[in-house]
Order: structure tokens, then sequence, then C-alpha cells
């Protein structure tokens, strides 16, 4: 009951907050002409599986491609609730980055518009309820990519 | 509004690096408290990063990045004195935007 | 590679079957890998939220007096922050105490804004309900020594004293366990689960590391502790009855780890697991 009422507050919080970053750009005379911004994915960020975030991504069977993506996480991580990851690729055309964590409750951790002239690199941290697989998915010329590897996540001891 | 970011931009033979830290709860949903109740979802959902009216960075996040979001990318140009921009809004609508000076 | 890595390797060998095989190949140690992750995370500490928490904290009037902590001396003169935290803990004339940061702010937040030292030490540490104004304080002033060697001089016979008690409490075996803090941190190359354990009694490296990276960042809480936290959860850990904030006994024992720790680059606040 309280999670659906949460549900219907953030749709309705949802479209004041976009508008409001909307007028914030403006105001700023950031705002690129044209420019809208991309509706949150909702149905991506809420997948439970890979193969619905790939669906909701709109991926078509990726390519399994090590050599052009190069994906750094760390083997074994002290805490699960932050891990580095650091996705890189020289791809030509690279239009989006995505991170997923396969036994995460939600997979899908983040997702980058690469816009031309921003490099195809992405470092940031995610949370990993488990040991699973970090997974990079990059769009490059209209192509998917994907990259996987193993984070082990301990518990820690007293921790210095 | 959410509280301040940090922002560190420095440029280094004609690429910008830009490194974002945000200060946000990021609590997943699913997470209880001691006493079983549960803690509601909230969390960033969409970064952007604007140079010069032109968006370098778009990204979207889920519940599973950590809290406090670091972020690093990198883009084409950029010049040392020059402003860049990094906005964030969360499910619950709050929203921040902070400037940062590109350094050498 | 020097013995005690390879120390650590053989117990890696012993310890963890899973990972036995790859060590064997690679050479490279759970210890390492522990290591990988520690300078992955390293950049973009949110302790920095903490530091300008704090130091806006210094700067504002506040308490019954209604000043700021500006004029607040922490040893090297009032109103001076750079490089303080690298000699203390100091003796102090005007409360003829050796004082650690902690307590010293406490005294300025007294005697200078007029708060009560209970209103303070009833909830001097943070939770992920409510900030501690303390421990902010505390990691604003830390991180104003970063890069700075330590330098606490034992010059001072109560400073001396203060030593010689903290070393005797880090010896000292007690409590339902019968623990002392040297019965987990007097041995090179243990370790608790994935975690190698400091030798704070012969291995002035270990000693100068693990002082020097607190405060710290601890991200499995989401929250920047402060020093007195940390020594309050050793405690905890040993089932000792946890001390009272600022005592004395928590500031002999910063005094033995401080001085333990001489020579070595401040480099905190950290960021730990």
């Amino acid at each position: 009951m309280k999670a659906e009422v949460d549900l219907n507050r953030r749709k309705a919080l949802k479209a004041g907050g976009s508008m409001g970053l909307l007028a914030l750009f403006g105001g700023l005379g950031l705002l690129q002409s044209g420019a809208a911004l991309a509706e949150w994915n909702k149905a991506a960020f809420s997948a439970k599986s890979m193969d619905d975030a790939l669906n909701a991504l709109g991926v078509i069977i990726p390519e399994n491609s090590a050599t052009a993506i190069q994906l750094t996480v760390p083997e074994i991580a002290e805490n699960g609730s932050v891990v580095p990851v650091s996705v890189a690729s020289n791809l030509a055309d690279i239009e989006q980055i995505s991170i997923l964590v396969d036994k995460n409750p939600n997979v899908l951790a983040a997702s980058f518009v690469i816009p031309q002239g921003t490099e195809g690199l992405i470092t940031t941290r995610v949370k990993m309820g488990q040991t699973a697989n970090v997974i990079a998915l990059v769009k490059a010329g209209g192509k998917y990519y994907r990259v996987a590897k193993e984070v082990k996540v301990t518990a820690g001891g007293c921790g210095g | 509004m959410g509280n301040p970011m940090k922002i560190r931009a420095t440029a280094k033979d004609g690429v910008t690096e830009v490194k974002i830290l945000m200060q946000h709860e990021m609590e997943t949903g699913l997470r209880k408290e001691a006493d079983g109740t549960l803690v509601p979802a909230w969390f960033i959902t969409e970064v952007k990063a604007q140079y010069q009216g032109r968006t370098v960075l778009d990204g979207q996040f889920g519940q599973s990045i950590s809290k406090n979001p670091y972020l690093l990318f990198r883009f084409k140009g950029g010049a040392v004195g020059e402003k860049i921009a990094v906005s964030w809004v969360d499910n619950k609508g709050d929203s921040r935007t902070d400037e940062a000076t590109i350094a050498a | 590679m020097n013995t005690n890595q390879i120390h650590k390797a053989m117990m890696v060998l012993a310890l963890s079957t899973s990972f036995a095989a790859v060590a064997a190949d690679s050479a490279v140690t759970d210890s390492d890998r522990i290591e990988q992750y520690r300078e992955m995370i390293s950049d973009g500490n949110p302790a920095e939220f903490d530091e300008m928490r704090g130091e806006e904290l210094w700067k504002k009037a506040a308490g019954p007096n209604k000043v700021s902590l500006e004029q607040c001396d922490l040893g090297k003169g009032a109103g001076v922050v750079k490089g303080a935290y690298s000699e203390l803990p100091k003796y102090f004339k005007d409360t003829k105490k050796v004082q650690d940061l902690e307590s010293r702010l406490l005294t300025c937040m007294t005697t200078l804004q007029g708060f009560t030292e209970d209103e303070i030490t009833a909830k001097p540490f943070a939770s992920s309900k409510k900030p501690s104004d303390i421990s902010s304080l505390a990691t604003y002033v830390v991180g104003q020594s970063k890069g700075i060697k330590m330098a606490v001089s034992t010059k001072h016979p109560k400073v001396k004293e203060s030593y010689e008690i903290g070393k005797r409490i880090f010896n000292y075996r007690a409590g339902p366990y019968d623990f002392a803090c040297s019965t987990c941190h007097a041995t090179s190359g243990v370790r608790i689960r994935m975690q190698d354990l400091p030798n704070m009694r012969s291995s002035k490296k270990d000693a100068q590391i693990a002082y020097t990276g607190w405060p710290a960042y601890r991200v499995s809480q989401g929250l920047t502790r402060s020093f007195q936290w940390r020594l309050n959860d050793c405690f905890r850990q040993q089932r000792f009855p946890e001390p009272k904030f600022a005592s004395e006994a928590t500031i002999a024992l910063t005094t033995f780890l401080a001085v333990n720790a001489n020579g070595a680059e401040y480099v905190g606040p950290g960021l730990k697991r």
C-alpha cells in the first residue's frame, strides 16, 4: 500500500522534477536548442533479469567482445556497497555505455548517452549484494558489444 | 534542493577530464530499518553535464549506484578557466546544479 | 617479493582453497587484490563533504556565546588549523591536560561557544540519522594536515606520561575475552577474514599506515568516522565497557599511537571498507 503511494508520488513529482531541471538549464543558458531530456528508462531500471533489461534497452543479441571494451573492476571487493567500475572503449561512434550487475535485484545500474566529442570512458561505483558478474554494454555505430567480469564480494573484518 | 557536489575538471592536451562526487543517500528501496519498516527508494535518476551549451554527458542511474555517487568521464575541448555545469534529478523530484571552473 | 609477502602468499594458499590455484599461478595474493580495490576507490572520497561541513561549523557563530571557533587554539596559536593535527596530542597550559583533537575541540566549544560538555558528549558520533558537529569539525581540522609529517613531541613530561599510560592500555588484557589491543595488533602477518592486521607494536610502518589513515569515511556505514570513534569501536569489539568520550584513557592511547606514527606523512581523512 505504502509502496503504491510512493510510486504515484514519484510519478507525480517526476514530471515536475524534469521540468525544474529544464528551467534550470534554460536559466543558465545551458539548454541546447532542440535538446530534450530523455525520459528515465523505468522499464530498464526495474528489470529483474538480464534479458528483461536488455529488451528494455532495445538491445539485440550483444556481441561478446572483450577486445572492443576494457572493463576494469576489482577481483575482490572489500565491501559490496562500493564497487568501482570503469568502462573504456575505442570503438568508433560510441552512442551509449551501460553498466549491469547480473545478480542484483535491479540488474541495470546505470546507462549513459555518449554525445559526439565525449570519449568512450565512464568510471563510477555500484552496489553489489553478492558475488556476481558486472557487465559493460556499449552501443557503437548502431551495434551492441558487451563484456562481463566477476567480482567477488567479501564480508570484512574490523577493517582498519 | 540537494546538497552541493564536488566537481573537478582538468584540461590537458585538448581533453577535459571531469570527476564528480555527488551527495546523495541512494536508497535502494529494499533496505529495512531495525524495526522492519522498508526504507523507501530515494536515488538520483538523471545526471547531465553541460559545457558551453553542449551536453557532454547524459546519464541515467538506477538503485544500484553507490551512496554519494562518483562519476568520471572525458570530453574533447574545454580550456582552463572555462566553466562546466553538472545537474542531477532524483526520483523524488529534488535536483541540484553546480558549476566548476576547468583547471590545468 | 619480500619475505612478508611470501608469508602472506603462503597463508592465502593455506587458508583459501578457492583462490589457491590463482594465487599459485600469478603470485597475486588476496592482500594484493584488496590493495587493488582500495586503490581503485581512493579517488573521490565522500569524507570531503564532512570536511566542508566541518569548515562551515568552524567559521559559524554558534552556542550561547554566538561566536565561531576561529579563536580556538589547537596548539599552534589561536585560530591556526594548518598542521595542527600532525602535532596532537599535546599538553595545553590552560586546561593543564594532554589533549587530542576531539578533547581540544570540546574545550573550545565549551569555553568559547558556551556549550555544556554534556550537550556535546551525549552523542559525539555521527549516525545515519544525524551528523555530529564535533566529528565534522575534527574531519575539517585533520584535512588541514594532509601532506604534513606527523611530529608529536614527547618532550613535555605529561605527554611522556600519557604515552606510557597509552602503551600500558595497548597491552592491558581484560574483559570477558581476556583481550588487549595487542592481542590482534602486535604480531605481523595475521588477519581477520580478508583484512591484514597492522602490527602496531613492532612494525613502525604498520603503525604509521594505521594511524595516518584515520579519521576515515567508512563505505560500509556511509559515514566519516573520527579517531575517538575508532578507539571506541576497538574497545567494543574487545567486549570492554565503552570508554567515555575524550577520556584520559582514550587520549593516552591516542598519544601512544600518534607518537609511534611520527615521521609519516598524514594522508587522511581516509577511505575504508
